[in-house]
């Protein structure tokens, strides 16, 4: 039986977007010299990032000097939030985050932590919605230096009242920084007409963001401090970057980063209410045509590309070898495919069904064909484990 | 919590993954009369989780996480 490969884990990792293969070819040729230095292949470099930043910035809303380049998504989350701790740290040594961050910015957290410091976890309702006045109130407290909040849920696209987050941040004189990695490139679904510059509502001082989940080349991550923060190298810092990020940029990526972000930006309100369409169908197909199946995150404010539901009675790990052996490729917030072993920290926040989780994230490639096969095929697949089980009648 | 409740019917599904506990509470639960107790034993980290959310997917009543000899547990109440 042939099987078509069907990718369906976009929030990982986005296939690359065409222009990202060629401006990284292009790169190559000519982009690979250290930017710094006071030669001619050097000077070429120097253009292509300063291209490359001007470019970002500008489909960001921000400006160039503000944003930096780091070497994944990830470092980017540990620097902005030890960075505005320890730009903060006059003001005391409280980080406030959601509990649904994440697992980097929970890492970076744990780390302040373990250094002496504190972090204060603000709940989620069941859909995966900020507690706002929770947030407040704990922004408001005394010693808090910064607080962070991710702009939309990676596990289940659940997206968050940054806007709001941000005025309490800014009664309380707290700076926000928000992780933007699922939302940039993407308009939330019933987006407001204000939202397409920078794809984030107002109000934060820091952000962050990863090339890979928009559809530039992994390895590429974004910092953007705003003017006026205070923000502190939590690295030993050399003239790279603005002091932000040490050490090489790597050019080729970055161009590619820059050339995707540019394309995906131009085709978001299309592309979004075409995936947001999709997602609506996999809402209702799979609720209807799967017996106890809980489809998980709010069904209205809504990243448009990503959507979770959990199986009673089936282990997700196996739920995801069922499906990749039918040519399907998705992720899961079960604990039986962490390495950890614990469930997913922000079902485990929602107080929703853990095992038998899946989630689907789309991208510009994704057909409706292949939508309409998985739906075809997942109830059977899940009847199939819960048979296995001898749960097929409980 | 001692755990020595005769009223109250207990499985002991310790050292088993999740969703092995809720599939045996599913079994078990509606072996036992109206407005009995069932408690599971399960020191899965997920158990904590979907117990709770199983109960609310099937209409049943969750009365709470209990500790018997170290050991975590989760009552439910057969409601229907």
């Amino acid at each position: 039986m042939t099987v078509t490969a069907t990718y369906f884990d976009a929030a990982t990792a986005t296939p690359p977007h065409p222009v990202a293969r060629q401006a990284l070819l292009a790169a190559l040729v000519d982009g690979w010299a250290d930017p710094s230095k006071l030669y001619a292949q050097a000077r070429r470099a120097r253009q292509l990032l300063d291209a490359a930043r001007a470019s970002t910035a500008e489909v960001l809303g921000v400006r160039p000097d503000e944003l930096s380049f780091t070497a994944s998504g990830t470092a980017a989350a540990h620097a902005a939030v030890l960075g505005g701790l320890a730009g903060r740290r006059r003001a005391g040594d409280v980080l406030v985050h959601s509990a649904i961050e994440h697992s980097a910015v929970l890492h970076a957290a744990e780390r302040h932590a373990a250094a002496g410091g504190e972090a204060r976890p603000v709940p989620v309702d069941r859909l995966g919605r900020l507690d706002l006045a929770a947030w407040s109130a704990a922004v408001a407290a005394p010693g808090v230096a910064l607080a962070t909040l991710i702009s939309a849920s990676h596990e289940v696209g659940t997206v968050q009242p940054v806007a709001e987050a941000a005025r309490a941040c800014a009664e309380a004189g707290v700076p926000l920084y928000v992780d933007a990695a699922q939302s940039i490139g993407r308009l939330p679904v019933g987006a407001d007409a204000a939202l397409p510059a920078g794809f984030v509502p107002p109000g934060w001082s820091i952000l962050t963001a990863s090339a890979h989940k928009w559809g530039g080349p992994p390895g590429v991550g974004l910092l953007v401090v705003r003017k006026g923060t205070r923000w502190e190298s939590p690295y030993p810092a050399d003239e790279r970057e603005a002091g932000r990020t040490p050490g090489v940029p790597d050019l080729p990526a970055i161009v590619a980063a820059a050339a995707a972000l540019r394309a995906v930006a131009a085709e978001a309100a299309a592309e979004s209410d075409r995936l947001a369409a999709l997602v609506d169908r996999i809402r209702a197909v799979v609720a209807a045509t799967v017996p106890d199946v809980e489809v998980v995150g709010d069904p209205v404010r809504r990243l448009p590309h990503l959507v979770t539901f959990s199986c009673l009675y089936v282990d997700g790990e196996a739920l995801l070898h069922a499906l990749d052996r039918r040519g399907f490729a998705v992720s899961s917030g079960s604990s039986c495919t962490s390495s950890t072993l614990r469930p997913s920290h922000v079902l485990e926040a929602m107080g929703v069904l853990s095992h038998g989780n899946v989630r689907i994230s789309l991208h510009r490639e994704t057909t409706e064909a292949e939508v309409e096969r998985f739906l075809a095929e997942l109830p059977g697949v899940v009847a199939e484990l819960r048979a296995q089980a001898g749960a097929a009648d409980l | 919590m001692t755990g020595r409740d005769p009223a109250v019917t207990v499985i002991d599904c310790l050292g088993q993954r999740c969703p092995l506990p809720v599939i045996e509470a599913a079994r078990r639960l509606p072996q036992l009369p109206v407005g009995a107790v069932l408690r599971v034993l399960a020191d899965d980290p997920a158990a904590a989780i979907d117990i709770p959310a199983w109960c609310r997917m099937r209409g049943q009543e969750f009365l709470g996480a209990v500790t018997v000899d170290g050991a975590p547990g989760y009552e439910v109440r057969r409601a229907h």
